[in-house]
Protein backbone atom coordinates (compact mmCIF):
# COMPACT_ATOMS: atom_id res chain seq x y z
CA UNK A 1 0.00 0.00 0.00
CA UNK A 2 2.81 2.85 0.83
CA UNK A 3 4.43 1.45 -1.80
CA UNK A 4 2.37 2.56 -4.18
CA UNK A 5 0.90 6.35 -2.53
CA UNK A 6 4.73 6.94 -3.58
CA UNK A 7 3.90 6.14 -7.23
CA UNK A 8 1.29 9.05 -7.04
CA UNK A 9 4.03 11.72 -5.58
CA UNK A 10 6.37 10.36 -8.37
CA UNK A 11 3.74 10.84 -10.89
CA UNK A 12 3.07 14.43 -9.64
CA UNK A 13 6.69 15.86 -9.63
CA UNK A 14 7.16 14.23 -12.84
CA UNK A 15 4.55 16.53 -14.43
CA UNK A 16 5.29 19.30 -12.28
CA UNK A 17 9.10 18.95 -13.76
CA UNK A 18 7.98 18.57 -17.56
CA UNK A 19 5.35 21.40 -16.72
CA UNK A 20 8.23 24.03 -15.43
CA UNK A 21 10.83 22.41 -18.28
CA UNK A 22 8.71 23.36 -20.94
CA UNK A 23 8.37 26.61 -20.06
CA UNK A 24 12.20 27.37 -19.61
CA UNK A 25 12.30 26.10 -23.04
CA UNK A 26 9.50 28.30 -24.52
CA UNK A 27 10.58 30.96 -23.16
CA UNK A 28 14.40 30.12 -24.25
CA UNK A 29 13.05 29.86 -28.01
CA UNK A 30 12.98 26.32 -28.52
CA UNK A 31 9.83 24.73 -29.36
CA UNK A 32 10.28 21.46 -30.48
CA UNK A 33 12.71 20.37 -27.42
CA UNK A 34 9.71 21.74 -25.22
CA UNK A 35 7.66 18.95 -27.01
CA UNK A 36 10.28 16.64 -26.96
CA UNK A 37 10.09 16.48 -22.98
CA UNK A 38 6.85 17.00 -22.86
CA UNK A 39 6.69 13.46 -24.47
CA UNK A 40 9.32 11.66 -22.57
CA UNK A 41 7.34 12.42 -19.54
CA UNK A 42 4.04 11.29 -20.74
CA UNK A 43 6.49 7.62 -22.33
CA UNK A 44 7.96 7.71 -18.50
CA UNK A 45 5.08 7.73 -16.59
CA UNK A 46 2.91 5.46 -18.93
CA UNK A 47 6.16 2.65 -18.33
CA UNK A 48 5.41 3.12 -14.75
CA UNK A 49 1.38 3.19 -15.14
CA UNK A 50 1.49 -0.14 -17.62
CA UNK A 51 2.85 -2.21 -14.86
CA UNK A 52 -0.09 -1.35 -12.11
CA UNK A 53 -2.83 -1.51 -14.94
CA UNK A 54 -1.81 -5.30 -15.89
CA UNK A 55 -1.18 -6.03 -12.01
CA UNK A 56 -4.89 -4.46 -11.78
CA UNK A 57 -6.63 -6.78 -14.31
CA UNK A 58 -4.67 -9.87 -13.42
CA UNK A 59 -6.00 -9.10 -9.58
CA UNK A 60 -9.48 -8.85 -11.17
CA UNK A 61 -9.16 -12.12 -13.39
CA UNK A 62 -8.10 -14.38 -10.46
CA UNK A 63 -10.46 -12.97 -8.10
CA UNK A 64 -13.66 -12.99 -10.08
CA UNK A 65 -12.64 -16.11 -12.08
CA UNK A 66 -12.96 -13.73 -15.26
CA UNK A 67 -10.47 -16.56 -17.07
CA UNK B 1 -9.80 1.89 10.13
CA UNK B 2 -9.12 2.09 6.64
CA UNK B 3 -11.44 4.47 5.41
CA UNK B 4 -9.36 7.25 6.75
CA UNK B 5 -6.46 6.14 4.78
CA UNK B 6 -8.46 5.65 1.98
CA UNK B 7 -9.83 9.08 2.39
CA UNK B 8 -7.08 10.43 2.62
CA UNK B 9 -4.71 9.36 -0.15
CA UNK B 10 -8.13 10.14 -2.40
CA UNK B 11 -7.58 13.90 -1.54
CA UNK B 12 -4.01 14.42 -1.42
CA UNK B 13 -4.46 12.42 -5.43
CA UNK B 14 -7.26 14.84 -5.97
CA UNK B 15 -5.03 17.73 -5.30
CA UNK B 16 -1.78 16.58 -6.88
CA UNK B 17 -4.38 16.33 -9.73
CA UNK B 18 -5.71 19.43 -10.34
CA UNK B 19 -2.54 20.56 -9.52
CA UNK B 20 -0.69 18.56 -12.69
CA UNK B 21 -3.78 18.81 -14.59
CA UNK B 22 -3.41 22.56 -14.79
CA UNK B 23 0.09 22.44 -16.00
CA UNK B 24 -0.21 18.90 -18.21
CA UNK B 25 -3.24 17.59 -18.45
CA UNK B 26 -2.04 14.25 -19.95
CA UNK B 27 -0.53 13.49 -16.85
CA UNK B 28 -3.42 14.45 -14.63
CA UNK B 29 -5.48 11.57 -16.17
CA UNK B 30 -2.07 9.19 -14.61
CA UNK B 31 -2.65 10.48 -11.10
CA UNK B 32 -6.41 9.77 -10.94
CA UNK B 33 -5.89 5.77 -12.83
CA UNK B 34 -3.29 5.22 -10.70
CA UNK B 35 -4.92 6.60 -7.14
CA UNK B 36 -8.36 4.20 -8.49
CA UNK B 37 -5.79 1.82 -8.53
CA UNK B 38 -4.29 1.61 -4.80
CA UNK B 39 -7.43 2.31 -3.92
CA UNK B 40 -8.85 -0.82 -5.09
CA UNK B 41 -5.82 -2.87 -4.54
CA UNK B 42 -6.33 -1.91 -0.65
CA UNK B 43 -9.92 -3.06 -0.69
CA UNK B 44 -9.40 -6.20 -2.56
CA UNK B 45 -8.30 -8.50 0.47
CA UNK B 46 -11.65 -7.82 1.49
CA UNK B 47 -13.98 -8.33 -0.93
CA UNK B 48 -11.68 -12.05 -1.34
CA UNK B 49 -12.89 -13.00 2.00
CA UNK B 50 -16.78 -11.92 0.98
CA UNK B 51 -16.44 -13.76 -2.07
CA UNK B 52 -15.07 -17.04 -0.16
CA UNK B 53 -18.00 -16.37 2.27
CA UNK B 54 -20.17 -16.76 -0.41
CA UNK B 55 -18.53 -19.60 -2.47
CA UNK B 56 -18.97 -21.72 1.33
CA UNK B 57 -22.90 -20.72 1.45
CA UNK B 58 -23.16 -22.09 -2.32
CA UNK B 59 -21.68 -25.26 -1.74
CA UNK B 60 -23.54 -25.68 1.72
CA UNK B 61 -27.02 -24.87 -0.17
CA UNK B 62 -25.54 -27.11 -3.07
CA UNK B 63 -26.76 -24.97 -5.95
CA UNK B 64 -23.86 -25.71 -8.70
CA UNK B 65 -21.39 -23.88 -8.88
CA UNK B 66 -22.22 -22.44 -12.45
CA UNK B 67 -24.93 -19.36 -11.36
CA UNK B 68 -22.40 -18.25 -8.51
CA UNK B 69 -19.36 -18.23 -11.42
CA UNK B 70 -21.34 -16.25 -13.74
CA UNK B 71 -22.49 -13.66 -11.22
CA UNK B 72 -19.10 -12.92 -9.85
CA UNK B 73 -18.30 -12.97 -13.78
CA UNK B 74 -20.55 -9.98 -14.54
CA UNK B 75 -19.73 -8.26 -11.00
CA UNK B 76 -15.88 -8.47 -12.47
CA UNK B 77 -17.14 -7.19 -15.98
CA UNK B 78 -19.06 -4.49 -14.54
CA UNK B 79 -16.52 -3.64 -12.48
CA UNK B 80 -13.66 -3.56 -15.10
CA UNK B 81 -16.09 -1.39 -17.72
CA UNK B 82 -17.38 0.64 -15.22
CA UNK B 83 -13.09 2.16 -14.07
CA UNK B 84 -12.38 2.05 -17.35
CA UNK B 85 -15.94 4.34 -18.50
CA UNK B 86 -15.10 6.69 -15.68
CA UNK B 87 -11.15 7.27 -16.46
CA UNK B 88 -12.14 8.34 -20.44
CA UNK B 89 -15.30 10.13 -18.59
CA UNK B 90 -12.92 12.36 -16.37
CA UNK B 91 -10.10 12.76 -19.57
CA UNK B 92 -12.97 13.93 -21.27
CA UNK B 93 -13.93 11.63 -23.91
CA UNK B 94 -17.84 11.05 -23.55
CA UNK B 95 -17.64 9.22 -26.74
CA UNK B 96 -15.07 6.37 -25.80
CA UNK B 97 -16.72 5.63 -22.05
CA UNK B 98 -19.93 4.98 -23.83
CA UNK B 99 -18.55 2.62 -25.95
CA UNK B 100 -17.11 1.11 -23.18
CA UNK B 101 -19.96 1.08 -20.89
CA UNK B 102 -21.94 -0.60 -24.16
CA UNK B 103 -19.42 -3.03 -24.93
CA UNK B 104 -19.59 -4.34 -21.01
CA UNK B 105 -23.39 -4.28 -21.46
CA UNK B 106 -23.19 -6.91 -24.38
CA UNK B 107 -20.77 -8.76 -22.87
CA UNK B 108 -22.74 -9.13 -19.88
CA UNK B 109 -25.74 -9.87 -21.69
CA UNK B 110 -23.85 -12.57 -23.32
CA UNK B 111 -22.86 -13.90 -19.81
CA UNK B 112 -26.35 -14.08 -18.92
CA UNK B 113 -27.94 -15.85 -21.95
CA UNK B 114 -27.73 -19.51 -20.41
CA UNK B 115 -28.75 -18.79 -17.17
CA UNK B 116 -32.02 -17.34 -19.19
CA UNK B 117 -32.01 -20.83 -21.01
CA UNK B 118 -31.81 -22.69 -18.17
CA UNK B 119 -34.89 -20.29 -16.75
CA UNK B 120 -37.42 -20.82 -19.81
CA UNK B 121 -36.31 -24.11 -19.71
CA UNK B 122 -37.40 -24.59 -15.75
CA UNK B 123 -40.78 -22.65 -16.89
CA UNK B 124 -41.78 -24.66 -19.96
CA UNK B 125 -41.34 -27.89 -17.65
CA UNK B 126 -43.31 -26.40 -14.58
CA UNK B 127 -46.28 -25.59 -17.00
CA UNK B 128 -48.17 -28.84 -17.38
Amino acid sequence: MIMNVDLIFKIAAIGIIVAVLNQVLKHAGREEQAMMTTLVGIIVVLMMVINLISNLFETVKTMFRLY
Amino acid sequence: MEIYQIVAVGIVATVLAILVKNQKPELGIYISLVTGFIIFIFIVAKLQSVIEILNQMANKISIDDIYLSVILKIVGIAYIAEFGAQICKDAGEGVIASKIEFAGKVLIMVMAVPILVSLMDLIINMVP
